[in-house]
């Protein structure tokens, strides 16, 4: 931890010297850009479209995960859908992020429909294959035993299915999170009027290299805490069930 | 389904059972199986391995429906199982695994399960913390847990020292008298089941049926060195001409 921190500390030192030795607005100092923050946050601004683009991130990631966890088992189980839906999967994947944003605010129109869904369906292939990898690898033998003992099926989804999942889900949560939060961003320049990428396209715009970083780097700080307080202990949760490695 | 009245016996007429093998040639295990077996008895079902043991109790329970015939359970039959592995769940803790089997049960009546088949000491373990003989009494004690009308065991104590076994043989024993459930148990250990059961049918040929059918006169407590010996022997005979 410690290692971490001064690792961190490092790292604002050297933009600290660099900013003194280029002496230029496009690299403006920390402290210049902790100013802007606190501008931005007195105004209301800043929180405003942090909680945007938050919420975008956590609507675009839940619909990708149920969708992609729904698909993934049901053609992990199944060699049929499998097939039917391979080729959907692998046009879905190589179909650039840029390419399903801009069709998407072509035919749904410029709103948070379109973003959300244009984020989702850029995320829900990669969700979707590694749900698969884990419905593949299930174990016959629990099922047949939920199946002799007439286990209801919240209890064999709860109990038998998920816990077999976990692993896979923490996978694909971890970089889903990574990628969606990025996704929204492009999905806020090119056709929102708020969020942090809305307003790192304003700062482009005039060169504001201070604007930009004072609503890039709380973002990247919040979605640093969701992984450190929501993804890792949950992660550590479903698999204290482990023998411990000495 | 019986016309007069309900059938209180477990009824299992097989006529064939066949298998499709990778190479896309068809191969039968069991022709002609057909057994009744009476209300609270233990019934062993013996035989070499790869003579449809287990194919037979998968169709018992109900996990493949993949044959020619008919089982008939008694109405209202309860099916504890006990597999060859004990096939816990590793994510929830030996308790847990009992109540998720057991959902209706009393967690005393639990408690009292784990006392009997000694794991009491064991409930808020982890199954992966279990050694192999804990693990199966677990498994045993889950099939108890469901307060079964029908316990079907897949050779339960395979791989584990014979002492062990015996003990494990002997809890499950009393445990049967008990409860008075009807029990179908899979074994290849002859002396085993002249020791547990009341009834042996011998598994023979390809496809397999029933070479030849012992009912212990005298079971378990009641059983002598000389009538264990003796129906060692005629169970070896049978054996014997089989081969020849």
């Amino acid at each position: 931890m410690l290692l971490r921190i001064l690792s961190l500390l490092l790292l604002i030192a050297i933009w600290q010297v660099a900013s003194m030795l280029a002496a230029s607005r496009l690299l403006p100092e920390p402290l210049a850009v902790v100013d802007v923050m606190l501008r931005e946050a007195r105004s209301g601004a800043l929180f405003f479209n942090l909680g945007v683009t938050l919420a975008r991130v956590v609507i675009s990631f839940g619909l990708a995960m149920f969708f992609g966890t729904l698909f993934g088992v049901l053609m992990g189980r199944s060699v049929t859908l499998d097939r039917l839906g391979d080729p959907w999967l692998v046009v879905l994947l190589n179909l650039p992020a840029l390419v399903i944003i801009v069709l998407a605010y072509i035919w749904i129109g410029l709103t948070d429909t379109a973003a959300i869904l244009a984020v989702a369906l850029n995320k829900l292939p990669n969700a979707t294959v590694t749900i698969r990898e884990g419905a593949r690898s299930l174990d016959a033998g629990l099922e047949e035993m939920a199946t002799v003992f007439a286990m209801p099926w919240q209890t064999r989804l709860r109990h038998v299915l998920l816990p077999q999942l976990a692993p896979y889900v923490a996978a694909a949560t971890r970089s889903g999170l990574s990628i969606v939060w990025k996704i929204v961003l492009v999905v806020e320049l090119l056709g929102r009027s708020n969020g942090v990428g809305f307003e790192i396209g304003t700062a482009f715009q005039v060169f504001d290299v201070a604007l930009l970083l004072a609503y890039a780097l709380p973002f990247v700080g919040i979605m640093l805490a969701i992984e450190t307080f929501l993804v890792q202990p949950f992660e550590q949760h479903v698999s204290r069930w482990r023998p411990k490695t000495a | 389904m019986s016309p007069v009245g309900v059938p209180r016996q477990l009824e299992i007429k097989i006529a064939r059972k066949a298998f499709r093998t990778t190479s896309g040639e068809v191969r039968e295990v069991l022709r002609d199986f057909s057994t009744s077996l009476a209300a609270g008895k233990i019934h062993a079902l013996v035989g070499p391995s790869g003579y449809g043991k287990t194919t037979l109790l998968r169709i018992v329970i109900g996990l493949d429906r993949d044959f020619e015939g008919t089982v008939t359970l008694p109405p209202g039959t309860k099916v504890g199982m006990v597999f060859q592995e004990p096939r816990l769940l590793p994510w929830r803790s030996v308790l847990d695994n009992l109540r998720l089997a057991a959902p209706q049960a009393r967690e005393a009546d639990l408690v009292r399960i784990a006392t009997d088949l000694g794991i009491a000491g064991h409930l808020r373990y982890f199954p992966g913390e279990l050694s192999l003989g804990l693990a199966r009494r677990v498994a045993l004690a889950r099939a108890f847990a469901v307060d079964p009308t029908l316990l079907v065991l897949d050779e339960p104590f395979v791989s584990l020292d014979k002492a062990l076994a015996m003990r494990l043989g002997d809890e499950l024993a009393m445990l049967v008298e008990r409860t008075k459930v009807t029990t179908l148990l899979v074994t290849h250990d002859i002396d085993e089941a002249i020791r547990l059961v009341d009834h042996i049918m011998l598994l023979g040929g390809r496809p397999a049926k029933i070479a030849a059918d012992f009912d212990i006169a005298f079971p378990r407590a009641a059983m002598t060195v000389d009538y264990a010996a003796k129906i060692k022997a005629e169970i070896g005979a049978v054996i014997a001409e089989a081969v020849a």
